[in-house]
Formats: C-alpha cells, structure tokens, sequence
C-alpha cells in the first residue's frame, strides 16, 4: 500500500534524510546551550523584578505610614490638622458600601450564573448575554462611575435633586429618598455595576466544576431543574462561588473613581446613619491626601494605604480559609 | 442470598409507604418552576440593561455637547488642542488627551507585555513546582491591590527616583512614573492570563519537541508560545484595555496638562483624568465643560470596547483550538 | 549513517541461533554478533521516588530490527523506553541505575547531552501530536534546531522524510497548510516524518497505533516493517497481533522484570516461560 517510502532510500540517487542532515552545517551545540542558559536568566530575573517591586512597594508604604497608625487613626474623622485626622469616616463608609455592594451584586451575580449554566439552552439569547458579560468586564470603572451618577445618584434627571422625594424618617436605617443622591446606597449600587461581571463569570465557573453526571442523577429522580440546582448544584459549589464573591468584593473595596464621579464630598466628619448618608470610601480619602503638597498628608495616604491593605488582607484570608474548607470537605 | 419471596415483600410494603405520602401540587410545581426561571431571566436581562443604559447615556449626553453652539464635532475628533477651561476661547479638539492615554499606555505595555509573558513562561516552562507554589499567589497579591496604591507608589517613589536618578527634567508630574506604575499594575494581569494560555498547551506538543532534542529554549519559543499565541494575544489585549481605562494612578501622577507630546518626562492628561477633573467639581454641572465628558466617555468606552472584543475573540479562537 | 553496508539477513531466521534458549526469568538471549547490538542494557533499575519500576533488565536491542516491548500496563515497558532517550528526566523523583548504552555510548551517565542524544534517538508518541503549525514546518522543525540548511536541502530533507513516512504522495500539494488538518494516521505518519528528518539512528514508538483506526493501524504497521531496513526501532504496544506482525524480537516484560525475550516467532509460538506464554495467548493482561 505505501511502499514508496522506503524504497527510496535504496535508489542511489536520492539522498537519505540522514544523509542530507549530515551533509548540513551543525549549529554550535554550545551556543544553544548557552542561549537556553542565558533565556532561563532572563526569565528569572524579570520575575525576580516582579517580585522585588512588590516588596519596594509594600516596604515603602511601610516606611511613610506605620508611624502614623494609631488607634486615634483609626477612630478619628478627617482633619486640615494632620496630626489629629483618621480614617473613621472613610472606613465606615468602605464597610457601609461594600456590604450593600455584596447584598446586590451577589444574588443577582449567582443568579445570572444559574440562569446560563442551568436554564438556558445553549441558544444565541445565551451567547448574547455571554457576549455581553464579557465586553462590560472591559468596561472603565470610571464609565459605571457615569452610569451610577445618572441612573442612581440622579435617577435620570426625572426627579428634582434639589428637593427629593423622601419616604420615612431620615433617623430610620430605611430612610429612602428619590433620586437616591450620593448617599451609600448609590455607592454600594454603582460598586455592584463593576464587579457584578466578575460575580457572574467566577459563580459561572463554580457551577461548571459540579459533575454533570448528580445533575442527571437527580432530574431522573424526577426533580424540577429548580429543585436540582438549590439541592444539588448549588450546594455542591457554594464554597467556590463564596470565594468569587469575596475576591470580588475586595475589588470593589479598593476602587474609587466610580465613587469619585458620584460627586462624594470630600470632607465628611460624619459615619453613615441610613442609606441615604454623605460618605467617602478609603481609597478616595487615600486620593485626596496624596494629592495634597503639603508635608504630612503623605504620611497619612500611606497610613490610609495600610489599612486599606489589612481590610483586604483580612478578606483574602477569608476566601483562602473558605478554598481550605472546601478542599477538605471534597478531599 | 435473600430469597425471592423477602423482596417481593419489601417492594411491596415500600410501594405501599410510599402511597401513604401526600402527592404535591403539579400545578403549584409548575407554577415555582415558572416563577423563579423568570426571575433568573431577570438578573441576566440586567446585565443587557446595563449595556444599554450606558450606551443612551453617553450617547445623549454626547448629543447635547455636539449640540452646543460652541462645540464642533469636526474640531472634536481632529483638533489637537484641548483647553476646555483656560482663556476666553476654549478649544475641544480631542487628541491631546488621546495622546496623552497613548503615551502613558504605551510605556505600560513596553514595561508589562514582554516582562508579563517572560515570567509566564518561566512559571509554566521552567519554575520547580515549589517556585510556583510561592509565586502565585504573590502575582494574585498584585492583581488585588488596588490602582490608587499603584498611583500613591508612582507619586512617593517612581517619580522621585526618576527625578534624582535619571533626570532632573522629570516633575511631580509626569508620564513615565505613570505609565510606569500602569504597566506595574497590568503586569500581573499578563502574566496570569499568558500562564493559563501556556499550560493549556497540550503536553505531548512539548514531548514531541524534547524528543527531538530540542532545549528548553527551543521547546518554549518555537513550540508552546507559538501555539498559545491567540491566548497571548488575549491577555495583552485585555491588559492594555485596563491601561486606558485606568483612572487612579494617571490622575495622581500624570497631571492634568493636555499636551501633545512623546516626552515622558512631561504633564500629560489622560482621557480619564479628565473626567476625574470635571467630576471633582472644577466645573459648574450641566455646563459646556461637564458635557464634554460625557464626549470624552465616549470615546473611551467606543475604544476599550473595541479592544475588549478583539481580545475574547483571541481567546475563544485559543479555547477552541485546545477544545 | 545508519544504513547497514550489507544487506539484512533474511527476516525469518533467528538472529541468535548460537546460544539455547535458557528458561530463567530475566535471562536476557544475547544477541549473536555484538557488533549487530544498538541498545544494550545491563542490570538497568529505576525508580519513581521509593517504586521500583524496573528491576535488573538485562536485554540487548539488535540494529535495524524491529524490537516489540510487550506486556501488561504499568509492567515497566513504557519506562524502560523512555530511558534510552531520556524522556524520564523531567518526571520528578525519576532515576535509574545500572548500564544503558546506545552502540556503546553511556545512556545514564550525567555528563550526558540529551540534546545530542535526542537527535540520535527519534520518538513517535501514544497519540498523535503535531505542532500548530504547517505540514513543512513541522518536518523541518527537529532540522532547523540543530544544523543550518541551504533552502533546497532542506527542501530535499522534508520530502524525503515525508517519503520514507510514506506521505509524500498525500500531502505534496499542501505542505504549507496547517498540520491539524490532517486526518490521525495522516497525523502519525507526519510525526513518524518529524522524527526521521533529525536523522537518527533509533526510532522508540510508543504504542503508535493506539489511537488509530484499524485502516491507518495497517498503513503504520507496514511502514514500521519497510524503516526496519535503516533504522532501529523500539516499538511498545499492547497489541500482541501488532508485535507479531511487526516486529523480529519481541520482550515480555512483567511487574518491572523482563520475563522474556527471543525471535518473535519463538516468543509467540514456543515460550520458554508459563507467564509468557499465558500473556501471548490472552489469558491475561
């Protein structure tokens, strides 16, 4: 059948493919060796690099700002006088956003999730919506900033800012006013739009790790596809979407130019009470000292910078302890 | 073994227990089914909403900016002075602040790109399992912290040491220690997203190139990286659209001068710089300067969007080639 | 190089008549002439981290022969392959003792250039695996990486190579169109190419056939009796139908021993040892 091949070989004519490799110049054996000695140098000393700009960057914020931390840091409001301000209000107003953010973004991202990967048939609606989720990913966190003053902080223009719609009473956690103006509630919302992709694509992966082999087991058990997933899927990935969720919202923790734009005020002496406060996040209490000439307020950015760091830190450990958890449980 | 006549019994008796139990409403079962397939719908119908709230935004905001007597959208996509708030005349012409986000984006993908992918492929090619176990979650580290700590490092010590050690010329403000603190902040993203492309290269491509007695060298650069190339792509792609989106670090540390110039020791402004200058309140809202961000936005999202979508389609062409 | 200067003997004659068979486990029959020897290994162990997977193999490797490795999975013929080209090297905890040599050249020794040694052993894998690249550049990829060729050699290299894969006629007209786009015993017999154009004396194929249909099976098989003139392949398979049909020698190997090993016609036909003959005639394994 193929019997071409090797007779070639035999005819004297043509040369033998070890023949023409033999008859061909060697490249010098040394030289590659030396090349691939030199490309793994290049390799590690660029990681090394990597690593060395973390370490200048952290020992660096070290150095300005750990004189600054004190307990009175902690606990004071912002001040002109550097040596008697804190962070008090901006990390109320972190915690305040970032638990409306979380309250938001999680049922809604989970839900996205399981409507893509649980009820949806594999349709072009489906690969819209996909589409769709990637390209807001890419989307400037600045450009949600436009969305969530329009949308949240303004309700597209369509009520007076200036006397707003309110219902119960401003002492009451539910104190509401319409448009919302930039109170945490527009904040927390806003942070939702940014990291709401992220929530949708880690819950998405979470739920592709649940062999499809107990989802069959339970729909031929006659279970409705709801009944499978909040018995069976869901359970089964929890752990891994909880740990999406909190990476996620470290994310949110940390931006401030979509916070930026809702026009917060820059100076607040003042924790938020309902859902319509005045606050300001860390990282833009973090902007504005850096910005600041004046000697002092570097120090007090890179104070502002370790705290926000140790925040989150604290919820890295949080995801890391949940990924621990869930190993052993699987294991 | 049990005999016929047990089981016969106790399927039986099971069938029997199992009448006993009172039968759900296939109507109440069917209503649930309905009732929480559309609230689902509804969360993912959202994120479509999202799109298309933004997009009527910027659009009719944009509208009524080129609406204004003083605007033109000709000096708007071909001028090359942007000076919306100095002086008697103001000038929109759009291409300072695009160049100002392209110098400061080129400097960022000069640093990150190449260094990203080199330390790609020594964590997938080279790195001894236990180096890998400690340098990525260092990488993750980096990828969490957040752009105004980038802008806050770029300010405090990029910017004095290019001062006092490469030249006197560069200022408080300038687009090298910007750029520079971007391309810091990206790096990670290249070099996690090159990583996974690298790794999801079959095993056997690099078996066949080190039985033919190809080194290291040759296995990584002619074999693995060309066939994660799309994947590559991709991450580069996707780092540079946060480079031009990215807002904290270039208004901290680039300045707030547009200008049209290639020297990185000089103040530039970005594009979303500048809508960090507007929105902070150093213009009076709904006047000629605030519109023009919304121009500004649009532009910004039209260009990041374009990037975003050529990036997913190198991705999924890489997804589908090792599917 | 590797073209023997006389012509083979004739295939159905034993190729070590000299000395009697000897039924003791891990006797390995020597090859009659030692000049005729390319793979020699003497007491040869190894081990993964604290499992031994293979235990005293003594077994010569006869020139421009077809040697079968046969034997159950995990009984060590996989490992004891990837020794003579050093593939075991990256797997962690990986080492062996004892004596490997190719035409007398130390296998194991550390001041070995497995650079160098791979161009002088070829591999052809499990599935196949051509790179994403053209059916030109894959055949001239192992080239280009250690010698420097004039264009119309290297031209002349991958069609030789295509050739003697016994492609050639197939793929001639789209040599610069991607290699994926060939169907899997297409794909085998590229990388069968791939691993003649370095120009080696040795071709170790591990279960080449394993992921083909029984039609291109057959072609590789046929091609594997026709390279038997030029080079000296070690070819692992699971497939006691292939090992007889294509190979001079065949080696048992079982739980990390060499049971066995002989003219594939006595192996198959009249086993010296009861496991041997149990495996060959499927009774287990």
């Amino acid at each position: 059948m193929h019997s071409l091949g090797a007779r070639a070989h035999s005819t004297t004519r043509t040369r033998t493919p070890g023949e023409i490799v033999a008859a061909a110049t060697p490249t010098s054996q040394v030289g590659r060796r030396v090349v691939d000695r030199a490309f793994l140098g290049v390799c590690i000393a660029f990681t090394a690099l990597a690593v060395l700009l973390l370490v200048i960057l952290l020992v660096s914020i070290w150095q300005d700002g750990h004189a600054r931390l004190s307990w009175q840091f902690l606990s004071a409001f912002a001040s002109r006088k550097t040596e008697e301000a804190g962070v008090r209000a901006p990390l109320w107003g972190s915690i305040w956003v970032c638990v409306i953010c979380a309250v938001a973004a999680l049922p809604i991202g989970v839900g996205t999730a399981i409507y893509l990967e649980e009820f949806s048939k594999r349709s072009r609606f489906r690969s819209f919506i996909q589409l769709n989720i990637a390209n807001l990913a890419g989307v400037p966190s600045i450009v949600y900033g436009i969305l969530g003053l329009t949308a949240f902080a303004r309700a597209f223009g369509t009520a007076n800012s200036e006397d707003p719609i309110a219902f119960g009473q401003p002492e009451s956690f539910f104190y509401l006013q319409l448009p919302f103006g930039h109170g945490v509630l527009a904040g927390g919302l806003t942070l939702m739009l940014v990291v709401l992709p992220i929530v949708i694509v880690s819950s998405q992966e979470a739920l592709r790790t649940v062999p499809g082999s107990l989802r069959t087991a339970a729909l031929a058990l006659g279970a409705t596809q709801w009944q499978t997933t909040w018995n069976i899927t869901l359970p089964a990935s929890i752990p891994m979407i909880m740990t999406g969720g909190i990476l996620a919202m470290s994310r949110a923790i940390g931006e401030a130019a979509p916070i930026l734009v809702l026009g917060v005020p820059l100076f607040i002496r003042s924790t938020p009470i309902n859902l319509m406060s005045d606050f300001t996040v860390l990282p833009l209490q973090i902007y504005n000292w850096s910005m600041r000439q004046q000697s002092g307020f570097h120090e007090l950015a890179a104070a502002g910078i370790i705290v926000l760091l140790a925040v989150l830190l604290t919820l890295n450990a949080l995801a890391v302890i949940i990924r621990h958890r869930l190993q052993r449980a699987n294991g | 073994m049990p005999n016929v006549a047990e089981i016969s019994a106790a399927t039986s008796r099971a069938a029997a227990a199992n009448r006993r139990g009172t039968a759900r409403s296939r109507a109440a079962r069917i209503g649930t089914e309905r009732v929480i397939r559309g609230s689902l719908l509804a969360c993912a119908l959202l994120s479509i909403v999202t799109t298309f709230t933004i997009l009527v935004i910027l659009l009719v905001q944009s509208a009524s900016f080129f609406a204004m007597p003083q605007v033109s959208a000709w000096e708007f996509f071909t001028g090359t002075t942007w000076a919306p708030l100095l002086g008697e005349e103001k000038h929109f012409g759009i291409w300072p602040l695009i160049a100002g986000t392209l110098l400061v984006t080129s400097i960022a993908a000069a640093f990150a790109l190449p260094v990203g992918l080199l330390v790609a492929v020594y964590l997938s090619e080279y790195a001894p399992s236990r180096v890998r176990a400690i340098l990525k979650p260092i990488l993750e580290v980096l990828a969490g912290i957040p752009t105004v700590v980038y802008g806050f490092f770029a300010l405090a010590v990029i910017t004095p040491f290019l001062h006092d050690h490469v030249s006197e010329s560069f200022g408080t403000f300038n687009a090298l220690g910007a750029g520079l603190a971007v391309g810091i902040m990206i790096l990670p993203i290249v070099a996690s997203l090159s990583e996974d492309s690298l790794r999801a290269v079959p095993r056997s491509l690099r078996d066949a190139a080190f039985a033919m007695g190809g080194t290291r060298f040759d296995v990584s650069t002619k074999v693995v990286v060309p066939a994660a190339l799309s994947g590559i792509v991709a991450s580069w792609l996707l780092a540079i659209t946060r480079a031009i989106g990215e807002t904290m670090i270039v208004a901290l540390a680039a300045g707030g001068l547009a200008s049209m110039t290639l020297n990185p020791a000089h103040e530039v402004q970005t594009m979303t710089a500048y809508m960090v200058q507007i929105f902070t309140g150093d213009a009076p809202a709904y006047g000629i300067e605030y519109k023009s961000s919304f121009a500004v936005a649009t532009v910004l999202f039209v260009i990041t969007l374009a990037l975003t979508i050529v990036g997913n389609l190198f991705l999924r062409a890489f997804r589908e080639e090792y599917e | 190089m590797t073209t023997p200067p006389n012509a083979p003997p004739p295939r159905n004659i034993d190729i070590k008549p000299a000395t009697p068979v000897v039924a003791t486990a891990a006797a390995a029959a020597p090859v009659a002439d030692a000049q005729d020897v390319a793979i020699r290994a003497q007491g040869l162990d190894s081990w993964y981290g604290s499992v031994q997977a293979l235990k005293g193999i003594s077994l010569e490797i006869p020139k421009c022969r077809v040697t079968a490795l046969i034997g159950p999975s995990g009984c060590g013929k996989s490992t004891f392959l990837r020794w003579i080209n050093r593939m075991n090297d990256p797997i962690p905890g990986a080492r062996a003792s004892g004596i490997l040599t190719l035409h007398g050249d130390d296998l194991l020794g550390r001041a070995l250039d497995v650079v160098e040694l791979r161009r002088r052993v070829g591999m052809v894998f499990q599935k196949p695996n051509p790179f994403t690249k053209s059916i030109y550049d894959n055949v001239a990829f192992g080239p280009r990486l250690h010698r420097s060729f004039r264009r119309a050699d290297l031209d002349e290299l991958v069609e030789n190579s295509l050739r003697a894969a016994a492609l050639w006629d197939e793929v001639k007209d789209r040599l610069k169109s991607s290699a994926l786009g060939l169907s899997g015993g297409q794909q085998q017999r590229l990388c069968i190419a791939r691993a003649i154009a370095v120009g080696p004396e040795v071709l170790l194929m591990d279960e080449p056939c394993s992921a083909l249909d029984p039609k291109s099976t057959a072609s590789i098989e046929q091609l594997i009796r026709e390279l038997e003139t030029s080079y000296t392949i070690v070819i692992v398979t699971h497939n006691m139908q292939q090992a007889a049909r294509v190979s001079d020698r065949t080696a048992f190997f079982f739980e990390g021993t060499l049971v066995e090993c002989g003219s594939t016609d006595r192996i198959f036909t009249n086993p010296a040892n009861k496991q041997t003959e149990d495996y060959v005639s499927g009774r287990f394994g």
